[in-house]
């Protein structure tokens, strides 16, 4: 028995999208609040019917939202741990709610504010903070600064792109894979960013534009890493059966998976000690396998993929561990076209994805595979009937799901 | 000078200036101080891993045996940060910090995370060989560093 079916989202709302600090005098909650309101009236609900909360990266606390919305009863609140890995996850464990009767109507959300804070460490003075992080804020750590961080903090490698880059620079020395590979992912989820009114990109990108682009972090230039943006998106889980009778076009969960190998555990941000064949990847090939086992389908079945893309590099790793191309190809996969909107075998990130449209942690992905399943995308996959979306690679959960009209 | 100290170009300012030892890592710290690179090594089934941890994640036993370790390796992975996340560093970057893989264990479980210093970081690349060097920060601590075992 598996929750294949058994729930449907029904309702996406959010925020417009903003440039880092750009949504004040907006708050994280203040847009937390107006994206749940936006996607209950999407499925003609109301705060009324509201009762469960299931997030990921602790994105609000539940309490203060029923409080301000008056949600008479909450039923349900769960966080999947870690970070943005969880977006995609969040989705099967609303759908494990409704379907065993714990809540009616599950809220899943991200809000980010990026004012004070920047995701990735790059905050004034907040190095030091950033490289203790993952242990200093664990509850049994006691506070204070871990007795392992001497072993990595004064190594220079402190944010997210300095571990992604990691990844990426033992994946060109393994397979070949050339930052050509990598623009060819900038540069086709920028054309699908131009014709969208939500994306923050849409100026054109060239080849040129590309390699003239300053470096970050050898591998990744400027134009590998998604942009930081301020925003809130919300969408509405209920049971298959309710579904139906609603506003909107029920979208179904047909198969959903968190989790990863437990070497890959918290390894990309902290000591790297994942063994050889998981550490070139993104961190998915379990999730991938338990996905399309629960949904009962191949990857030759998904009509449009919207993968979590932080970093260029790691698109090319999920199309290789979501099966739509053999491991090691997935360069030469995309340079031949085959991620292109219209042209491409598999379309991905046809909103333009975190790099070019809008990086609200994962959600914007979920929006995107909601509207393509309801036929009302921007960039419309003709005859769209099943989309993948994926969370992470991050430290474990990543996660996917698998959607159906 | 900056918040950071006097910077060299290539290398990462020891921003950590004491270890914060427990008794796990001590004797990693105590052999720092001489010059000397040592692990901890299982002592049930002879598995290294570092940072040094509670439990062996092949066998979950708890006890080890430090070993000395030659201090020689390769490059596993790397980047070159060019860009300061802190304007102070600029004069630091661009720098090259990686994974390296010790000569001496199994490799994935031991692996250290470093700033390879003395490298050109046009050319640097996976499979380079690299020695350790020890900074010393003060009389409690010497931070790891690798540089290039010249061919």
């Amino acid at each position: 028995m598996t929750i294949k079916d058994k729930a449907a989202i029904v309702g996406v709302g959010a925020t417009p999208y903003y440039k880092r600090g750009q949504s004040y005098p907006e708050s994280e909650f203040s847009m937390a609040c107006s994206a749940i309101l936006s996607a209950l009236d999407d499925a003609g609900l109301t705060a009324d019917d509201l009762d469960g909360f299931s997030i990921y990266s602790n994105s609000c606390d539940p309490a203060a939202i029923a409080a301000e919305l008056g949600v008479p009863e909450v039923r349900w609140a769960t966080t999947l741990t870690s970070g943005g890995g969880g977006c995609a996850g969040a989705l099967g464990v609303a759908a494990a709610a409704v379907d065993a009767g714990m809540a009616t109507t599950v809220v899943t959300l991200m809000t980010l504010q990026q004012l004070s804070k920047r995701l990735g460490g790059s905050a004034v003075g907040g190095m030091l903070a950033y490289a203790l992080m993952s242990e200093s804020s664990s509850p049994y750590g006691g506070g204070g600064i871990p007795p392992s961080a001497a072993f990595t903090a004064n190594n220079g490698l402190l944010s997210p792109g300095h571990s992604f880059a990691q990844i990426a620079s033992r994946h060109m020395h393994l397979y070949g894979t050339k930052r050509e590979h990598f623009a060819e992912v900038c540069i086709s989820q920028r054309e699908n960013a131009i014709k969208r009114p939500t994306a923050l990109r849409t100026e054109a990108l060239t080849l040129d534009d590309y390699f003239n682009a300053r470096m970050i972090s050898d591998p990744l230039c400027l134009f590998d890493y998604t942009m930081e943006s301020d925003g809130a998106v919300a969408v509405i889980t209920v049971a298959a059966d309710r579904a139906k009778d609603l506003r909107q076009p029920p979208v179904y969960i047909m198969g959903s998976a968190h989790g990863g190998s437990g070497r890959w555990g918290p390894a990309l941000f902290r000591y790297f000690q994942t063994p050889d064949d998981e550490f070139t990847s993104s961190g998915h090939r379990p999730v991938a396998r338990r996905v399309y086992e629960m949904a009962g389908i191949t990857p030759s079945d998904v009509d449009v993929a919207l993968l979590y893309d932080h970093f260029s590099p790691m698109v090319i790793m999920q199309l290789e561990d979501y099966g739509f191309c053999p491991i090691g190809e997935g360069g030469p996969f995309v340079a031949d076209g085959n991620i292109r909107y219209k042209t491409g075998t598999i379309p991905v990130n046809t909103h333009g994805g975190n790099l070019s449209e809008a990086y609200i942690i994962g959600m914007t992905h979920v929006r995107e595979a909601v509207e393509q399943l309801r036929g009302t995308a921007v960039n419309q996959v003709e005859g769209a009937e099943i989309a993948l979306v994926t969370g992470g690679p991050a430290s474990l959960p990543v996660s996917a799901s698998i959607l159906r009209k | 000078m900056s918040t950071f100290g006097t910077l060299t170009r290539g290398q990462f300012p020891s921003i950590l200036t004491e270890t914060h030892a427990s008794p796990m890592t001590q004797p990693f710290w105590d052999a720092a101080k001489e010059d000397r690179l040592v692990a901890p090594k299982c002592a049930s089934c002879g598995t290294f891993r570092l940072p040094p941890s509670p439990y062996c994640f092949v066998c979950r036993q708890r006890d080890v045996e430090w070993v000395e370790l030659p201090g020689t390796g390769a490059i596993y992975s790397f980047t070159v940060v060019r860009h300061p996340l802190h304007p102070d560093l600029a004069d630091a970057c661009p720098y090259v910090s990686g994974v390296v893989e010790l000569d001496g264990t199994q490799g994935a479980g031991a692996r250290m995370l470093v700033n390879i210093i003395g490298c050109d970081p046009d050319t640097v690349k996976i499979g380079d060989r690299v020695a350790i060097t020890w900074e010393h920060v003060n009389d409690e601590m010497s931070t790891p560093r690798f540089r290039p075992i010249p061919a």
